[in-house]
């Protein structure tokens, strides 16, 4: 059974570290005058708990055999996986602003050849969890017990893909594989509800044999606790943690802006954003 | 639907006085005339596996029509079911190759390439990874038609870049194919033989053996040379052995790696003034006889040039003899043409 090193690494709150985060999501994003800072911030809190509660890695040697693997199966999250590496200190603080320039170790999507930290060329979705699952395996094969993370959207369950992974990962009963779900309810077009059938969520999970949970994805203290389950299920199965979020989450204005895949962020306004944000720092 | 296919498809048929049953889709090319082996590919990945923990095999519900069983019943742990589930397959092997291992995946070559192919673009090919992808039932060697037929796998894979892409010609190319492919650091797409598969090109060249990127004369001829790849190539020495007694002097070039194609032998036999054909079990469009005429091209050879490919077409059901020599894959056919283009 793992053990539960509740932010082992630091006496930094989980707040701090979604806030660091999000702070490092917009200054790129201020960067490029573009970017999908919406999901960055909504998924800002998962992946603080992820990175600083959840995983084992070391920064120094991000390629360490011992570490958790984490799949980035949503390629254009990539500016919220750079923002949590640069806040674990696997990549430099000081090329923020080298964001989706030429020669940038951080492109507009995520691709294991570019960027440290980043376990798979993600974007072309429904593949993450696949992937994963032969993770899971070569990782069982090899005696290890590092868990495998699979960040996926809800859009990617429309993916046929994701329910060939899902059902192989029964199959095998793969309890080392742990799948995050970032369930913001927003794809290219519109809600992914509108757009096919995603419900009942974790119903359906648990009715293809996963241990399934459902959280408020912004809500640290239930993200610990989800996170903390799934390590710990004793079944021979692998885990889902659905995670609710909010597109825009903690900046205000762009939290009321009409929910969008790609959120309109005008020039003057990421300095009003991280403004707002600095005002809000956690101890 | 066309109305000559509307009109045939409602016009009632008689049993033929002879009866040519449809090929079973475990089509084997053995009764050619040449002695056999048994599951080639399977019992050389057994003797790789032995020596190299790192190999591991994978399949979707093939394993027994890919030859991967003979794998599976020797090293059960090391097997992998993924299901009818192409994606899941191709996935998963990228997964397991990141962790260190080399995967064989299986299935057939319609689905590798038509289904799979943004799963082994993105998880496999973009990122390098050392997975293998072995295919049946390549081109015309099933009756079963389209759905079956992966006529143009080669000219889809082509445009991949990172992919080696073979072809073998025999159970000596099959079985020599798999400890190159694992000492080969990155994805290969090979095309399977399997079953009872003939032993073909150790009778022309006692001393052949099958070199990764390399392709070799089987037969020197001074009247024509075919540059030929896969089963085409044992096709080719039978055409050539019938040319022979009518005087013809017929020289065999034998390509088993697509890509990346050893351009400089072409270029050096093209050189020398010879009729050349290309043979090729796939469509005209994409496969060797594209690729070798761009390579004749770019470097100025021109000699006389002419393709023996399936045509651009869905091809027809039925039985596989009657297909190869409806579409001009049969040894006569070839001899044939060649007879004609002197």
């Amino acid at each position: 059974m793992p053990q539960i090193t509740a932010d082992a690494r630091s006496n930094m709150s989980l707040a701090r570290r979604a806030w660091g985060i999000r702070r490092k999501a917009l200054q790129m994003g201020e960067v490029q005058g573009q970017g999908y800072v919406g999901q960055a911030l909504g998924v800002a809190d998962v992946l603080a708990v992820s990175y600083f509660h959840a995983m084992r890695f070391q920064p120094e040697d991000p390629e360490w055999d011992g570490r958790d693997r984490f799949l980035l199966s949503i390629g254009h999250y990539a500016i919220a996986l750079y923002a949590a590496l640069i806040e674990a200190g696997i990549l430099p603080e000081n090329e923020i602003n080298t964001y989706g320039m030429d020669d940038s170790r951080m492109p507009m999507s995520g691709m294991a050849s570019y960027t440290p930290g980043m376990e798979i060329t993600g974007g072309s979705l429904g593949h993450g969890l696949g992937i994963a699952v032969g993770m899971a395996l070569g990782l069982r094969a090899k005696g290890g017990d590092q868990f495998v993370y699979n960040l996926m959207s809800d859009g990617e369950l429309g993916e046929g893909s994701t329910w060939e992974a899902v059902m192989s990962a029964t199959q095998h009963q793969l309890s080392n594989l742990i799948c995050i779900v970032d369930f913001n309810n927003q794809q290219a077009d519109g809600p992914s509800r509108d757009a096919l059938a995603v419900g009942p969520e974790a119903p359906k999970w648990r009715a293809f044999g996963w241990h399934a949970q459902e959280v408020d994805g912004n809500d640290l203290t239930a993200l610990t606790a989800a996170f903390d389950a799934a390590r710990c299920d004793q079944g021979a199965r692998p885990r889902v943690i659905i995670c609710n979020t909010k597109m825009c989450k903690g900046i205000p204005f762009l939290e009321r802006r009409e929910m969008t895949h790609f959120v309109r962020v005008d020039p003057d306004e990421w300095a009003r954003a991280l403004t707002i944000l600095d005002e809000e720092m956690p101890l | 639907m066309t109305a000559a296919a509307r009109a045939r498809k409602y016009t009632p048929r008689t049993a033929p006085e002879t009866k040519v049953a449809t090929s079973a889709m475990i089509a084997s090319l053995a009764a050619e005339g040449y002695d056999t082996v048994s599951a080639p590919f399977g019992h050389a990945l057994v003797a790789a596996a032995k020596t190299d923990s790192r190999i591991v095999g994978l399949t979707a519900d093939l394993a027994k029509y890919t030859d991967l069983h003979v794998f599976a019943q020797a090293y059960p742990d090391r097997f992998y079911q993924m299901g009818m589930a192409e994606q899941l397959l191709m996935s998963a092997s990228a997964g397991l190759a990141h962790e260190g291992f080399i995967p064989f995946a299986t299935t057939y070559a319609v689905f590798a390439s038509r289904r799979a192919y943004d799963f082994i673009c993105m998880a496999i090919a973009e990122e390098n990874l050392p997975v293998k992808i072995i295919c049946g039932l390549p081109g015309l060697t099933t009756g079963y038609g389209p759905s079956h037929q992966a006529t143009e796998d080669l000219a889809i894979f082509r445009g991949l870049p990172n992919l080696t892409i073979l072809d073998p010609c025999d159970a000596t190319d099959m079985a020599q194919m798999v400890p190159a492919m694992v000492a080969h650091d990155g994805p290969v797409y090979a095309r399977l033989l399997r079953g009872k598969v003939p032993s073909v090109l150790t009778r022309y060249k006692p001393d052949y053996q099958f070199k990764l990127g390399r392709a070799q004369m089987i037969r020197d001829g001074s009247d024509v040379l075919v540059v030929s790849s896969g089963i085409m190539t044992m096709r080719a020495l039978d055409a050539a052995e019938l040319l022979a007694a009518d005087g013809v002097d017929v020289g065999v070039l034998h390509v088993p790696t697509i890509k990346p194609l050893d351009t400089q032998t072409i270029l050096e036999q093209a050189a020398k003034g010879r009729l050349l054909v290309t043979a090729e079990n796939h469509s005209e469009i994409g496969g060797l006889g594209e690729a070798v005429a761009r390579c004749l091209l770019h470097a100025g050879v021109t000699p006389t040039y002419r393709q023996i490919a399936l045509p651009d077409a869905f091809l027809e059901a039925g039985a596989l003899p009657t297909l190869h020599k409806m579409y001009g894959l049969d040894t006569a056919s070839i001899a044939q043409k060649i007879r004609g283009w002197l």
